[in-house]
């Protein structure tokens, strides 16, 4: 495959590595009321859709950016890609 | 014998060869099939299940009988298609599965035996006793039934890989690749034109058809100097193009010297891996046979090769000279093999074409609306029946060409589950569209299959893809050639008592497929894995559309309706040497050596893989004949001394800015933000579910500045972990982090007379306890001006520090302490004696530290803060984990000559051994020479309460039991006070 890197262009997968579902950016508090439960829900329970997926990659093999793909599981077809520090500031910003 | 005039072969060179050791002779542009068949030679292999003698079929990829094993040796390849195997001289090829020969194969029985041997046959007699399959079933299946076996020597060749990037992809260099390469080509695109065969033109070498009045080869000479010609062009031939992967990506195996005796040199196949923006399916069009009774024998050939053979290799398909030939065929094209054979002087016995208004195309019988329905002949076909006009008689018949249409080749278009659209009017199925994004079917594989078709699709479909990617590109002046589209009859096969042939390599039958389906395998899915049809080296290439046909017949439902099985890569066999692109063995994956590896080495050191590392093991000395006396000497020079040793596998990770205090509290369990500048700090990481993840040190050089340690196995992996945190879960903090760990040589000197050693070192620096106690750290210089980092660190428990400098000045490090510190009777350690040292000490690594355990039963439960949020402290309070109660412990055989095993599980003495009473299990295990006694860390429940009970090590793959008692796992200064002076 080939990832449309937001910073460097089109990079060949094999310089990436996976980590799966982008909620992962969306870390409860921990000091809050009710973290354990959140927790559980955050680490444990992810959607596998068969369609659309933002999903984790990692540039391991060249800038170290994590990335936020938007891939489609049935076809492989990506729609974007962005910086997950992009995506992490808009979550803390409270838009998804 | 069968050689005629004319082919594409050059005469005037002789290549000698041998088949099952006998010795024959060919020609350059020969393969072996060809070769095979010019010297008469018709037998070639034995099939895979009946063992029926078969002979060739094909004359390209999709070859279904002609498995040979080329080569010796090493580089014995079995499995090969001789038709596509170029001759070279010395070349040695062996005929496969048979014994003792292939002419008298005594599994020929299994042939009578064929009503034991139906579909499924596998599946419902070899199932019970459960126990026998593995031992005595599967053995002599394996040893009956099969292919080529593999030498068992490693691969002697060389391979590669590369990485080609272009505009256009063209896969296929017949009449349509060649027009899609010259009109791309020409507009300036860049083009990569991959075939699988040693020369461009694909069918149209097999033809007779005149191109402009001139014979095909002077407009394929003056197309392939062109092209040669163009910079913007990459020509690869003898490359398989295999799969379309994601993006445009495809693979490709170019065999760069399988033709030659030797590789000379040159690496064997060349793994490709190209780019495409666009791409271009030219792969031609695969003949299908017709299934009759016993159409196995050697001499039924499709028709299409019998023209391909006669034309461009100069072959006739008899055994002799004079010998009669008939064609079977349902569609216009079967007849112009006669036609081209006639024209050669091979005396043509007539047309067999079941369709009642066949034209007469030549001057040969016709028998219009008749069938084939059977043949004879031991080892080749020497008659044939003809069923006619109510009459059926056999007839004397040497070789029988048979066609039953043209199956576009769509296998890669049809990758990505792309599903191929049955075409009624061509009574085939195309390509559809919702095959590999940007690749386009041209020529016959898109169903154009007549010359002047093939070469104007693929002009138009060159000229649309790069219209696609804004290039202009304008059709070139196409010859003139024939245009006489004739799609098959749909006659699928020849109905009728004895077995009919649909699936060569596999060995399945019209009645197999009638079997499954009486057996209820419905779906096409299915039909297939329960005869086994269309699996194997060819994949069906020539059988899998009529046994589609045949299911469509006994399900009532339409071909389109019946559907197709899924096409996967890869088109043909590749090796898997291949495959690794030049990368076996210890090339698989990248070795570290650490900076001292040299300066080990030259001392003798024994070396162990640590991951991607290598580590001095133990340094022998001269009269040391055991390891363990190594080991033992090198943990007692520690204790009572000080020893070196090379610890910069560990990770170092740099955090400089801001906010680099507060990133560090959230991502280890306990504060670093409170640490002073010039100290150092034990951390402990988490998972994000509590488990502990890694463990290491944390020194602060300067308020926005700290150095992190990982442990080897996990240095990446943590970088990867905070990389993340850093810009995924607080992308704000002011924060950067670099790993370092192969910019500094780390070195360890442990012992008493550390201090003393490294003062002789350090440039100007007290290294008093009181100016620089246990755990604390500076940056200073060392012999001379060479600037360093200094940390008083102890993994052994005696008074050690770890001394960081340049990677590039650590052998002359190490020779710089040894040097100095000769008096003091310095030792390097290795990675054997580090281990003695820290599991006297109870320190963790990652045999305790394996995913699965906790803080709290490491022994570290208060070094989790409760006060703070950081990676995996909310979960590390789950109740499952809160009521964990194995704890690390010490362990002492009762013997202490007995040594422990790492992974034997604990009991309680006297219990019954199970799951349901496991108590724990052992980590780590050494002799520890200052006790006198095997030692041993492990997990056991209540542990901290069970100091002083002697408990059972069991380990049940030897069947031994060791009586252990549990002691503190501190063995050696419980209260620290070693390290602190």
């Amino acid at each position: 495959m080939i990832i449309p890197h937001p910073l460097l262009g089109p990079r060949d997968s094999q310089e990436f590595t996976i980590m799966g579902d982008a909620k992962l950016l969306a870390r409860p508090d921990g000091l809050a009321d009710g973290a354990e439960a959140a927790f559980f829900d955050y680490l444990y329970l992810r959607d596998n859709p068969a369609g659309l997926h933002r999903e984790l990659w990692y540039h391991e093999q060249g800038d170290r950016s994590w990335l936020v793909v938007t891939r489609d599981t049935l076809t492989h077809e990506i729609l974007g890609a962005e910086l997950a520090s992009d995506v992490a500031r808009r979550l803390a910003e409270g838009a998804a | 014998m069968t050689r005629i005039t004319g082919g594409l072969i050059d005469r005037s060179q002789t290549l000698n060869f041998t088949f099952d050791g006998k010795r024959y002779a060919g020609h350059p542009g020969d393969t072996l099939a060809s070769a095979l068949l010019a010297n008469g030679v018709r037998l070639m292999g034995r099939s895979f299940k009946y063992h029926r003698p078969r002979g060739v079929v094909a004359a390209g990829s999709e070859e279904p009988n002609a498995l040979v094993t080329v080569g010796s040796g090493a580089r014995a390849t079995p499995n090969t298609r001789a038709t596509v195997v170029e001759l070279f001289d010395g070349l040695q090829a062996t005929s496969q599965n048979r014994w003792p020969s292939l002419a008298v194969d005594a599994l020929g029985v299994n042939d009578l035996l064929s009503p034991f041997f139906a579909a499924g046959f596998y599946y419902k007699t070899f199932m019970w006793p459960k126990s026998f399959w593995e031992k005595l079933y599967e053995p002599i299946i394996r040893r009956a039934a099969g292919l080529g076996k593999l030498p068992m020597q490693a691969d002697p060749d060389a391979y590669d890989k590369g990485y080609l990037h272009c505009d256009l992809l063209v896969i296929g260099g017949g009449a349509a690749g060649l027009a899609a390469a010259l009109t791309a080509a020409r507009a300036g695109a860049q083009v990569v034109l991959a075939d699988e065969d040693f020369r461009l033109g694909g069918r149209l070498l097999a033809e007779s058809h005149a191109l402009d009045d001139a014979p095909p080869t002077d407009w394929l000479a003056g197309v392939t100097a062109e092209l040669r010609s163009l910079p913007n062009l990459r020509i690869l031939t003898r490359t398989t193009v295999f799969g379309a992967y994601d993006h445009g990506i495809y693979g490709a195996v170019e065999h760069v010297s399988d033709h030659l005796a030797e590789p000379g040199g040159r690496v064997r196949q060349t793994l490709w891996r190209i780019t495409a923006k666009r791409s271009l399916l030219a792969a031609g069009a695969i003949e299908r046979h017709i299934p009759f009774a016993n159409n196995d024998r050697p001499g039924v050939m499709l028709a299409g090769a019998m023209r391909a053979y006669a034309n461009r290799w100069a072959v006739t398909p008899q055994a002799r000279d004079g010998d009669r030939v008939a064609i079977f065929a349902n569609n216009d094209d079967g007849h112009r093999t006669a036609l081209d054979l006639m024209a050669r002087g091979v005396p043509i016995f007539g047309v067999i074409d079941p369709r009642e208004d066949a034209p007469r195309l030549g001057e040969c019988q016709l028998f219009a609306g008749g069938q084939v329905t059977g043949t004879q002949g031991r080892l080749g076909l020497s008659s044939i029946r003809i069923a006619h006009q109510g009459r059926n008689d056999w007839y004397e018949c040497a070789a029988l060409g048979v066609s039953g249409g043209w199956n576009p080749n769509l296998h890669l278009a049809a990758h990505h589950r792309g599903r191929p659209v049955w075409d009624d009017a061509l009574q085939a199925f195309v390509p559809g569209p919702d095959g590999p994004p940007g690749l386009c079917a041209i020529g016959a594989a898109a169903g154009q299959g007549t010359t002047a078709a093939a070469l104007a699709s693929g002009a138009k479909g060159a000229q649309d893809a790069l219209r696609d990617l804004g290039i202009a590109a304008s059709l070139p002046d196409l010859p003139v050639a024939e245009d006489h589209s004739a799609p098959p009859a749909p006659i699928w096969h020849v109905p009728g008592p004895g077995r009919a042939w649909v699936d060569f390599q596999n060995d399945v039958t019209v009645k197999d497929i009638a079997l499954a389906h009486r057996e209820n395998m419905r779906s096409v899915e299915h039909m297939k894995r329960w005869t086994t049809l269309g699996m194997a080296t060819d994949q069906g290439k020539t059988a899998n559309v009529t046994a589609l046909a045949v299911m469509a017949e006994l399900t009532g439902q339409s071909i389109p309706q019946t559907g197709t099985t899924v096409f996967r890569p890869p088109y043909t066999p590749v090796a898997i040497s291949a495959l690794s692109g030049g990368d076996p063995g210890t090339h698989f994956k990248p070795t570290r050596l650490t900076p001292t590896h040299h300066w080990a080495a030259e001392r003798g050191a024994v070396f162990i893989e640590s991951g991607q590392w290598m580590r001095a093991q133990y340094y022998p000395r001269p009269g040391e004949t055991h390891w363990r006396q190594s080991v033992d000497r090198e943990a007692q020079a520690v204790r009572a001394g000080v020893g070196i040793c090379d610890v910069t596998t560990l990770g170092k990770i740099d955090v400089q800015g801001g906010d680099a205090a507060a990133f560090l509290d959230r991502l280890y369990a306990n504060t670093m933000s409170t640490l002073k500048v010039g100290r150092v700090r034990y951390g402990l990481m988490l998972r994000e579910d509590g488990f502990v993840y890694d463990d290491g040190t944390c020194a602060r050089l300067a308020q926005d500045h700290f150095v992190v340690t990982t442990t080897t196995a996990n240095a990446g992996l943590v970088y990867r972990n905070m990389e993340f945190a850093r810009q995924g879960l607080w992308p704000d903090l002011d924060v950067q982090i670099i790993s370092t760990t192969d910019a500094w040589a780390q070195i360890a000197v442990a012992g008493p007379k550390s201090r003393a050693l490294l003062e002789r070192v350090v440039d100007d620096a007290d290294l008093s306890n009181e100016a620089f106690p246990f755990m604390a750290c500076d940056t200073l210089t060392v012999c001379g001006g060479l600037r360093a980092r200094l940390f008083r660190i102890s993994f052994s428990g005696e008074l050690a520090y770890e001394l960081a400098v340049p990677a590039r000045y650590g052998a002359a490090l190490m020779d710089r302490l040894m040097a100095k510190g000769a008096d003091l009777g310095v030792v390097p350690y290795g990675l054997e004696a580090l281990n003695v040292l820290r599991i006297e000490k109870g320190h963790c690594t990652a045999a305790e530290v394996n995913g699965q355990t906790t803080a709290q039963m490491l022994g570290l439960g208060r070094m989790v803060s409760q006060k703070k949020d950081a990676l995996g402290v909310v979960l590390s309070r789950r109740e499952g984990l809160v009521g964990e109660r194995r704890a690390l412990v010490g362990l002492m055989p009762a013997d202490p000559a007995t040594p422990l095993v790492g992974g034997a599980h604990l009991f309680t003495a006297g219990a019954a051994q199970k799951t349901e009473t496991d108590q724990g299990w052992i980590t780590s295990v050494c002799y520890s020479p200052h006790l006198n006694s095997h030692i041993g860390l492990g997990f056991l429940e209540n542990g901290a309460d069970r100091l002083g009970e002697e408990i059972t090590a069991a380990n049940p793959l030897a069947g031994t039991d060791v009586t252990v008692r549990v002691v503190s796992p501190h063995f050696l200064d419980p209260e620290g006070g070693r390290l602190r002076d």
